[in-house]
């Protein structure tokens, strides 16, 4: 390892790495604007000048790898004056708008002014502009703030995947452009996050908070299940924003349109009161009537007539609350896999249904195949990585099922079971890719559990998964390749908690049919809209959630609860790690947490639920799971047995999600989300003719 | 103040020629395997003559398409260089050295006569009948025969007078060709009045 000498203290650093990194590990801070850690390097704004022994003038420390022996100052007058007429150079045609800017008071520019910059301009030329540009509904532009950073640039291609953005022209005309087209990615949000200046801007959030207004709660993403780290920012009731928390096994330091911008969603739609439905119309009553409403349709119903369905969004304290409310009364109808997924059907092995690899592990994967999955829209944070293995080492990846532009190259193998099949027969090119690779994987999405022969496909890809060492004796140690890609926040929370149907309980497909033929009286939606309401027959609907959706539409009693930015809950996310989300905002009118409304109603009914508080309640449910005791850690699933074999139909996978945008109740409410729909989504629907 | 832009015009759908085709295939094969994007200036100079001087959004993206590039990494070479245009110009097109030698040589009075001969009010204008569009440009390497101008990428005019500029204007719109180099008769960049030294052979034969 390269000794270096650092504002006169020898330092030992780890070969290959920059000046700048190094400067940094010794403690002395340089100032950057163009260099950022996860994209590649540019040296092209010139702030991050030092000085280095034996040099003729100062360096760019971002783009110098270091070398054994070298003696590196920060702290000269040198490079103090390097660093001021960087400056002064950078704000030659900066305009001096920073009371208008969206960006003021978290702006690198404006602080990196502040420290290192003259007090004052000697510039009295005019300034120069530059026209706006077109960036999607998502990103708003005030391109004369641009200082050529290229930051943006360097993330739509490197990280996004989407080569839209560029620099035109050159010397003082050069331009950040993107011709005039939206940027089609469901990661365009972080642009905002990585431009240094506010050029570019969030266009939802424009003109309407300052950062020091906003109260910040660190918590976590429902939206998918990748269970990404974010931070509420909040003023007053009012979820201002959703900015990304920097995870390095989970969402480096990105987050998905949808997680960031469906925050407006949370202010629409919501159900802020109970309703009760008086004569074929739903109309607002006290929590009291509706209590005792839900009691007195409770009252001498048989635990098999009843059933309760968990939705996407559930935190695993409500689910445990509700499971706990129905067992009570001794139904053994629950289930938390609304899509119809078989995940867990047959076996409570946990392998089963986790993305075992983890996030951070695909980055040791050498050959990947996905069935019957959209990664960039099911988890676009897994996509991510995925396709940062893809420019690493040029990650094989083999697609069955439909082909979607993934943001790297993919290989088709099929649209259905047979290729799958012949694949575990061996046959094929990419048979032999998979063979020669060291450590194989394979995602499982929802288009292939989520279907009637869901258990014997995930029994076949099981059997592929060992054939090929991915997972099992022939893996090697510590790897295990074998994934199911979860799409809903709650799954995994309620498969660890088994809110799953009893030995003698209904599954979805059971408890759907049973109220369409009466055999079910009552059925619980705890936030569950994605089901099929018309098959609810004249069973009566308990809605329990927090926004007017399909559930509430139906529901015969609604019980307003509270969304993810408004309670303190467990979630965890798809490769089972545990993470705790937090509450930024109280729930609107009367919503209550959801635990406290389930608590309430089992004191009604006569069968008090055992628990007072969140502290009583998460210690039962680190009693019914004691992973839920391990906060933010992985623990390995041992490879048992699971999935079962059976009859297996023909048909070709299909995705489960045809638009990103709108996949819950909250962004389904977001009038961001409707609008990106409308701009992304809708033009590719008229053109393939799938529209209506 | 100064605005930037880069807008270039709507124009029509653009492919090589077969001949062209053949060429721009050439090209690529000169890179090695993987690295056919480095052909992008050749084939942007190519298409940028098909197209009549200038290259079209169409034109840009056909090119970007035939390299398997992303067309902005296209429009970001074709902006960065000047020898591409980005908007239509005339079918001579003039360009005018105004670096320094021909500067001093009254490179202005030149430009102001091609302008003045062209129709046009500012550079980068197209002509009313489409026959000029004039421009300044940086130094072409002609700096002994100052003041010069070049025509369309290929002719160099030396030794200009504004009346000599316009004359050569005049006949290039009548479709003649002029005599490129010295408008002067000297012989490359011998001195004006002939040779001052090495007038004899000496010592030899």
């Amino acid at each position: 390892m390269p000794k270096v000498t650092i504002d006169g203290r020898e330092i030992e650093v780890p070969a290959g790495i920059t000046v700048l990194q190094a400067c940094e590990m010794a403690g002395a801070e340089i100032p950057r604007f163009c260099y950022h850690e996860r994209l590649s390097i540019a040296g092209n704004c010139r702030m991050c000048l030092v000085e280095m022994e034996r040099a003729p003038k100062p360096i760019a420390s971002c783009a110098m790898p270091v070398g054994d022996g070298m003696v590196i100052r920060t702290d000269t007058p040198t490079v103090e004056k390097a660093r001021n007429g960087v400056m002064e150079f950078l704000l030659i045609n900066h305009p001096l708008d920073c009371p208008i800017c969206d960006q003021g008071g978290e702006c690198d520019l404006q602080d990196q002014a502040m420290a290192y910059g003259y007090d004052r301009s000697r510039y009295e030329e005019n300034k120069r502009a530059v026209s706006e540009k077109y960036m999607g509904p998502l990103i708003k532009t005030i391109m004369t703030r641009c200082i050529q950073c290229t930051r943006c640039v360097r993330f739509a291609t490197e990280i996004a995947g989407v080569e839209d953005i560029g620099m035109v022209n050159r010397g003082e005309d050069a331009e950040i452009t993107t011709l005039e087209r939206a940027i089609d990615s469901e990661l365009s949000g972080n642009l905002v996050d990585i431009c240094p200046v506010g050029a570019l801007t969030s266009a939802p959030y424009a003109f309407t908070a300052r950062p020091w207004e906003l109260r910040k709660t660190l918590s976590v993403d429902v939206m998918d299940a990748v269970g990404s780290n974010i931070r509420v920012d909040s003023r007053g009731r009012e979820v201002m924003r959703v900015l990304p928390r920097i995870h390095e096994d989970v969402n480096e330091e990105w987050i998905s349109d949808k997680t960031r911008h469906a925050r407006d969603g949370l202010s629409r739609q919501r159900l802020d009161r109970p309703y009760l439905r008086i004569d074929g119309k739903l109309r607002p009553v006290s929590w009291e009537e509706a209590l005792t409403a839900v009691a007195e349709r409770l009252r001498g119903l048989s635990g098999e007539r009843m059933a309760a369905i968990a939705g996407d969004l559930c935190d695993a304290e409500s689910m445990l609350a509700l499971k706990d409310f129905m067992t009570g009364l001794g139904s053994e109808n629950l289930e938390c896999r609304q899509d119809g997924s078989k995940v867990g059907s047959d076996s409570r092995a946990r392998s089963g249904y986790l993305f075992n690899t983890t996030i951070a592990g695909i980055e040791q994967a050498d050959a990947v195949l996905l069935i019957g999955t959209n990664p960039r829209w099911e988890a676009a944070l897994v996509n991510a990585r995925i396709r940062k293995r893809f420019l690493q080492n040029g990650l094989p990846v083999g697609v069955i099922g439909p082909q979607v532009d993934l943001t790297y190259e993919t290989v088709s193998l099929g649209d259905g079971l047979d290729a799958l099949q012949a694949l575990g027969r061996g046959e094929g090119d990419f048979a032999e890719v998979l063979r020669k690779a060291e450590r194989p994987m394979l995602i499982l999405g929802s288009g292939a559990v989520a279907r009637p022969d869901g258990a014997a496909i995930l029994s076949l890809a099981r059997e592929v998964a060992e054939s090929f060492g991915m997972a099992g004796p022939q893996a090697p140690e510590e790897w295990n390749g074998f994934n199911v890609l979860s799409r809903a926040a709650s799954r995994v929370g309620g498969l660890d908690l088994g809110f799953l149907p009893g030995p003698e309980g209904r599954d979805l497909e059971g408890i759907l049919s049973g109220a369409e033929q009466g055999e079910i009286d009552l059925v619980w939606l705890l936030g569950a809209d994605e089901i099929d309401m018309s098959r609810l027959g004249r069973a009566f609907v308990v809605y329990q959630g927090h926004h007017g959706d399909a559930g509430a539409h139906r529901a015969d009693v609604i019980l307003p609860g509270a969304a993810y930015t408004e309670k303190n809950g467990t979630y965890v996310n798809l490769e089972g790690r545990v993470q705790l989300g937090r509450l930024a905002t109280f729930p609107p009118g009367e919503a209550r947490e959801d635990w406290t409304i389930l608590r309430a109603l089992s004191e009604v009914v006569g069968q008090p639920l055992p628990y007072d508080n969140l502290g009583e309640l998460r210690q039962k449910l680190i009693e019914a799971n004691p992973l839920f005791g391990r906060l933010d850690e992985v623990q390995p699933a041992a490879w048992e047995a699971f999935g079962a074999k059976g009859e297996v139909s023909g048909a070709p996978f299909a995705l489960p999600i045809d638009n990103f945008y709108m996949t819950d109740p909250i962004s389904r409410a977001s009038p961001t989300m409707a609008k990106c729909t409308e701009i992304f989504v809708l033009p590719k629907r008229a053109a393939t003719g799938t529209e209506g | 103040m100064k605005v930037t832009t880069y807008i270039p015009p709507k124009a029509e759908d653009f492919a090589f020629t077969p001949e062209n085709l053949d060429k721009a295939k050439g090209y690529v094969a000169r890179y090695p395997e993987g690295r056919q994007a480095s052909a992008v200036i050749w084939l942007l100079y190519l298409a940028q003559e098909q197209n009549g001087g200038w290259l079209s959004v169409p034109a840009i993206e056909y090119v970007a398409s035939f390299l398997g590039m992303a067309p902005i990494r296209v429009h970001e070479v074709v902006s960065f260089y000047t020898m591409f245009n980005t908007q239509p110009v005339g079918r001579h097109q003039i360009q005018i050295c105004r670096t320094t030698s021909c500067w001093l040589r009254g490179s202005d009075e030149i430009s102001k006569a091609c302008l003045e001969e062209a129709g046009t009010s500012r550079f980068g204008e197209l002509s009313e009948d489409g026959a000029f569009s004039v421009v300044e440009v940086e130094c072409l390497g002609a700096c002994c025969n100052a003041p010069m101008f070049q025509v369309n990428d290929r002719d160099y005019y030396e030794d200009l007078t504004p009346e000599k500029a316009k004359e050569i204007m005049r006949a290039l719109r009548k479709g003649e060709t002029p005599a490129a180099g010295s408008q002067q008769g000297r012989v490359s960049s011998e001195p004006e009045g002939g040779l001052t030294t090495l007038t004899e052979v000496q010592g030899g034969a």
